[in-house]
């Protein structure tokens, strides 16, 4: 009677202990990944401290008039981002106008039209394109694409569409704005391809087979159910593509050939804001030269954003209007 | 004039067919040509890498160290360490951060808190790689002075936000089976994601946190802020000088306009893109194969 009772109340202290080792444990778990979670938030948080930090010095000098100032002399103390930002914007759209039908046709292709076996193979050979270190397709893009670019595609298009004034004449060097906009272009077809066809997947195997049973086409299948059912889904793959071209830093600086300017024709040299952080900071010959380039990148980070908000906020517009509902 | 319909009209392709059936001809094939075009692209750089690069690559190249004062001659072993160094030490920041970030977002989600650092991972996978470089240059450099440990923080930012998306993957993909026998026996909620949930997730993780090494490995914006100004010596010390990089390396011999620098800048690429590309094919079988496991 007795050796029960002990046993019986070593048994329950034995089981008090174990939850209490197990609501610690429980607790410390928790801990840990709150912990990780909110030193993530805390990094981002100090993303924009540093960025806001580094730039106050340009930022008190120059303040807002260093979006419209097209001067960059380091050795003058004079710089502004005019010509950055039309070159971001130029480039970024030059690589988007090629990137997106290119991109969407092929996640088309590996949702639609490609043969299985052929899906399992070209899925994940267009996905590698996306696993080139920038700085490889950049050496790429001044060794190889730049003299095809100065030699055959420059002459070609300006003898064919010259009367527009971006396809200016053909310049001696490669390094233009055309081919960092190619170069972009190839940074950006991966992202919109594998997005998009994540994306035409996702449109009921009903609609599509109602519309095929009411005698449409395969491409009638995808203008009239699979495109006007995704619209809003591709404006939001564009924007992904739209925010990685925006960023890029190294491989532009490689290829886009490094001047200040406002140029027409695409064929001529420019710059990028990212490209030209890249290309001078290791070089700043100032603290006002430093802030600068930092002021770039709170641009950079506030496009960027901008860029991100967009897309959410067309992605909702549209389901709303034509009435998708998710 | 004729009736609209005609019911003894034959089964025949009419004109309007035919010329429907050409169109969707024509948008399929350009399709075709969009998927060539873009492997073509790949096949392309891979070839002109192999071509060019293949000639530098030697027994010398790959273990000697560069000339101090630049010129023809040397190899390249002291950067395949310093990258090795960094990335290594990048993931060993990463995954762990990572993975309990993903706990904490799929085991433990529904607080208040769920959503904002969801926004604080997607926000940082989005942040360009120069504005992660600035701000490593502004929290560790700035005063002090350029370190293999920098370059490994600013990896680890970029690989983080990739470790955590596809350990959140894989959770969800636990079969929620699982879970329940684990609370049906009693388990309390620790012991069943420490011994039940993250071992059959793990596979999943580790290939992951792979991906993310080979994209890691070939970042150069970061690494050009924050590890660029280095020696020709063989190192291991993160916490010392900046320490010799193959991103870096190829970037700075690219921008010289010397030939026998295009060549080892070549060379370099191709030991990179090698290496990237390899750790590409075995983790996304690997994933592949996990992922079927999982959902079977």
């Amino acid at each position: 009677m007795t050796a029960r009772t002990a046993h019986a109340r070593r048994a329950t202290a034995a089981r008090r202990r174990a939850n209490r080792i197990d609501r610690w444990a429980g607790l410390a778990l928790y801990a840990t990944c709150l912990a990780a979670s909110l030193l993530v938030a805390l990094l981002i948080v100090d993303v924009a401290y540093q960025l806001v930090h580094g730039s106050h010095l340009a930022f008190s000098r120059f303040g807002l008039g260093f979006l419209t100032t097209s001067e960059w002399a380091p050795n003058f103390n004079r710089f502004g981002a005019a010509p950055l930002l039309f070159g971001t914007i130029v480039s970024s759209a030059m690589a988007l106008v090629i990137a997106l039908p290119i991109g969407a046709a092929i996640g088309l292709f590996l949702s639609m039209f490609a043969p299985r076996a052929v899906r399992g193979t070209v899925g994940p050979l267009v996905e590698m394109l996306a696993a080139v270190p920038s700085v490889i397709l950049g050496l790429w893009g001044i060794l190889v694409l730049g003299p095809w670019v100065r030699g055959t595609a420059e002459p070609a298009l300006h003898g064919a569409f010259g009367f527009l004034p971006i396809f200016g004449p053909a310049q001696t060097t490669g390094a233009s704005m055309f081919t960092a906009g190619i170069v972009l272009a190839i940074m950006v077809v991966p992202i919109i391809a594998s997005v998009s066809r994540d994306l035409f997947l996702t449109v009921p195997r009903e609609l599509r087979d109602g519309a095929e049973a009411l005698g449409a086409t395969p491409w009638e299948v995808v203008r009239g159910v699979v495109l006007p059912a995704t619209a809003s889904g591709i404006a939001a793959a564009a924007c992904l593509g739209l925010g990685r071209a925006l960023g890029e830093a190294i491989a532009v600086t490689q290829v886009i050939g490094n001047r200040t300017g406002v140029h027409a024709s695409l064929f001529l040299p420019g710059d990028t804001l990212a490209s030209r952080v890249a290309n001078q900071f290791q070089g700043a010959t100032s603290a006002l030269h430093t802030s600068a380039l930092f002021y770039l990148a709170t641009l950079l980070l506030i496009i960027g954003i901008a860029t991100n908000v967009l897309a959410q906020w067309i992605g909702h517009s549209f389901d709303r209007r034509i009435g998708v509902a998710r | 004039m004729t009736a609209l319909y005609d019911p003894t009209a034959p089964l025949t392709a009419s004109g309007n067919l035919r010329r429907r059936r050409a169109v969707s001809a024509v948008a399929s094939s350009a399709t075709i040509l969009a998927a060539v075009l873009a492997v073509g692209v790949l096949a392309l750089v891979v070839f002109t890498v192999i071509q060019r690069g293949a000639g530098a690559i030697s027994w010398q190249f790959l273990t000697a160290a560069p000339p101090q004062f630049g010129g023809p001659g040397g190899g390249i072993a002291p950067a395949i360490v310093g990258t090795a160094t960094i990335v290594a030490v990048a993931a060993a920041m990463a995954m762990p951060v990572g993975v309990a970030v993903a706990i904490f977002l799929t085991e433990y989600a529904g607080g208040r808190l769920t959503r904002p650092i969801q926004l604080a991972v997607d926000v940082m996978n989005s942040l360009p790689s120069i504005v992660i470089g600035l701000f490593v240059f502004g929290l560790l450099v700035a005063g002090r002075h350029q370190s293999g440990f920098a370059a490994s923080f600013a990896l680890a930012m970029i690989m983080l936000p990739l470790i955590a998306r596809s350990t959140q993957e894989m959770l969800r993909l636990v079969p929620g089976t699982l879970r329940d026998a684990a609370e049906a026996l009693g388990v309390s909620r620790w012991r069943t994601i420490v011994g039940v949930i993250l071992p059959s997730a793990l596979g999943g993780i580790v290939t992951g946190t792979v991906l993310a090494i080979a994209r890691a490995a070939g970042e150069t914006a970061p690494l050009l802020i924050v590890c660029s100004i280095y020696g020709n010596k063989t190192t291991f010390d993160i916490f010392g000088q900046a320490i010799p990089n193959i991103p870096v390396s190829i970037f700075t011999l690219s921008e010289q306009a010397d030939p026998s620098g295009f060549t080892k800048a070549w060379g370099a690429a191709l030991v990179l893109l090698t290496f990237i590309l390899l750790t590409n094919i075995v983790a996304r079988t690997l994933l592949a194969r996990s992922r079927r496991n999982m959902t079977r």
